[in-house]
């Protein structure tokens, strides 16, 4: 797999998962979820 | 009056992304990127997301939440001369359940199929074939298929369950269910996945990005078309769902949530998918497999490549048509939601009695899809209700509520409530971004039919099908909008939560 591939791939999991994971840690902090 | 609400902020979330998540975040968003740049084409993908996706969801959830009804109730508290955009809406979401469910049907017989890997060697010919039992066109219906016909009864009978206990202990529990076994069968089939050789060859071919794409126009509308498709968009079922939302809750952090969740699934779906595809390259010495999306890729390309699985081979069939089959039934039930919620406001009549007549009525429709010539209609119709059907609604949807409703109004009812504010970025993507985008999808898809007609089909086939449904669907819509509601008081009242 290339280096390129790797970082695009990483990008798209990190901009989900990891907005989700922001999205979340914020309703949590407002209020229940 | 009163209106029953989500137990919990976690139960919606799941049933918004169940019902976004659904058949094409496996089969559609994989080949999408493939085609589109590989990893350039998150680019694209990711700015629709923001400037249209993200957006319209929360003009949905704040629609649904301000006016505290379905799709067509909704639009005629707005505006009484709107009404008809809501059943349009809803009758859209109607002939996308009758023929969704078939293959939902299909994905339940292939698990089963999974056990004794019963298609063979010859994938596509079992599909088509012994199975389908594919007749020669659209008009040639070839009689019932048992097998197919037994399944599509069982998904309406879970329907049906799920539907008649209502929306905290039925489609909540279900999403709360569903949801979390999804996540889990696709992580182990991603597993599996990755571990194959050849896999990271696959994954090259999804991730490597192609820079020269991102100047195309094709794939800007490719991308844009993608994000509204799998945020079940103009479908009328996020309208439904937040309408059922207690008074003080969240709208923006909800669509954020919504959107993330269901996007990150599909790339997960494309890691799974795209490592599986490298492995039947590394088998074959360097042949593509043939069939690459859609129905094609779930019930020969998959298979073919269990077939060649070292181990596990029933298992990991077992797990990817389960998989399937949970994401469809999510998006199912939300489908069919829309439906009961707009004909129980319209009619003044009990909830659980519409969802007997309903499951009833749209259960025989559905039928039709499971002769022979079920697959070709299917295709048809799919093709024309999504290119015309959902993105004209959509267009029209954000004309109307962008240009012609107040904004503001909706910005007041929702930021107020929500976890962090949109600032004036939102008024501006719901006013010009999406109307242009959504006029140019629905100007080059009347271009492409118009001088490539869709498919092999006969002309007759794609105007019974095709034309006339969509027209059908319009006119029946705009017809109802003129009808009058059984409690018109329904239109001036807002019911409290229960």
């Amino acid at each position: 797999m290339s280096v390129s591939a790797i970082i695009f791939m990483i990008f798209g999991l990190l901009l989900t998962w990891g907005g989700a994971a922001i999205c979340i840690s914020i309703a949590l902090r407002k209020r229940d979820i | 009056m009163k209106r029953e609400t989500w137990g919990t902020r976690t139960g919606f979330i799941l049933a918004a992304v169940g019902s976004a998540i659904g058949l094409g975040n496996i089969w559609r968003f994989p080949y999408m990127a493939f085609e589109n740049g590989g990893g350039a084409f998150l680019i694209p993908y990711f700015f629709a997301l923001i400037t249209a996706g993200i957006p319209i969801l929360i003009l949905e959830f704040s629609l649904g939440h301000k006016m505290k009804g379905g799709s067509p109730l909704s639009f005629a508290k707005a505006n009484k001369s709107w009404e008809w955009l809501g059943w349009w809406q809803v009758l859209i979401s109607f002939v996308i359940a009758v023929y969704y469910v078939v293959i939902i049907g299909w994905a339940i017989s292939y698990t089963g199929y999974s056990l004794s890997l019963a298609w063979g060697d010859d994938t596509i010919g079992f599909f088509v074939g012994d199975f389908l039992g594919l007749t020669d066109g659209p008009f040639q219906l070839g009689g019932f298929q048992g097998i197919i016909v037994a399944t599509t009864i069982l998904a309406w009978l879970i329907s049906f369950v799920v539907l008649y206990a209502g929306i905290k202990a039925g489609i909540e529990k279900a999403n709360k269910i569903f949801m979390p076994i999804l996540i889990f069968i696709l992580l182990i089939v991603l597993v599996r996945g990755v571990t194959l050789p050849g896999a990271g060859a696959g994954l090259d071919m999804l991730f490597k990005p192609d820079f020269t794409k991102i100047f195309d126009a094709g794939v800007w509308i490719d991308a844009y078309g993608q994000i509204f498709f799998t945020l079940s968009i103009a479908f009328a079922i996020m309208i439904t769902y937040s309408s059922y939302l207690p008074k003080k809750s969240d709208i923006v952090n909800n669509a954020f949530m919504t959107a993330l969740l269901n996007c990150g699934f599909s790339i997960l779906s494309g890691i799974a998918i795209f490592s599986i595809v490298g492995f039947m390259m590394h088998q074959s010495g360097g042949e593509l497999p043939e069939k690459l999306s859609g129905v094609f890729l779930a019930f020969a390309t998959i298979p073919q490549a269990i077939n060649e699985l070292p181990a596990l081979q029933q298992l990991i069939g077992v797990l990817f048509f389960l998989s399937l089959t949970f994401a469809g039934l999510s998006s199912f039930i939300s489908i069919n939601e829309v439906l009961i919620s707009s004909f129980t406001e319209k009619l003044n009549v009990a909830r659980r009695k519409v969802v007997v007549v309903y499951t009833l009525i749209a259960g025989a429709v559905s039928l039709v899809f499971t002769t022979g010539a079920g697959l070709y209609i299917l295709d048809i119709v799919d093709h024309w209700v999504m290119g015309f059907g959902v993105v004209l609604s959509g267009l029209v949807e954000v004309v109307i509520l962008g240009w012609l409703f107040k904004t503001s109004a909706l910005r007041d009812h929702f930021e107020p409530i929500s976890d962090f504010k949109v600032g004036k970025w939102w008024e501006f993507t719901i006013k010009i971004i999406t109307p242009l985008v959504l006029g140019v999808t629905a100007i080059n898809n009347f271009i492409q039919e118009f001088s490539t007609p869709y498919g092999d089909y006969a002309t007759t086939a794609l105007v019974s099908f095709g034309w006339a449904v969509v027209l059908a669907i319009l006119i029946i819509g705009i017809g109802l909008g003129k009808s009058g509601w059984s409690d018109a008081s329904i239109l001036e009242t807002t019911p409290k939560d229960e």
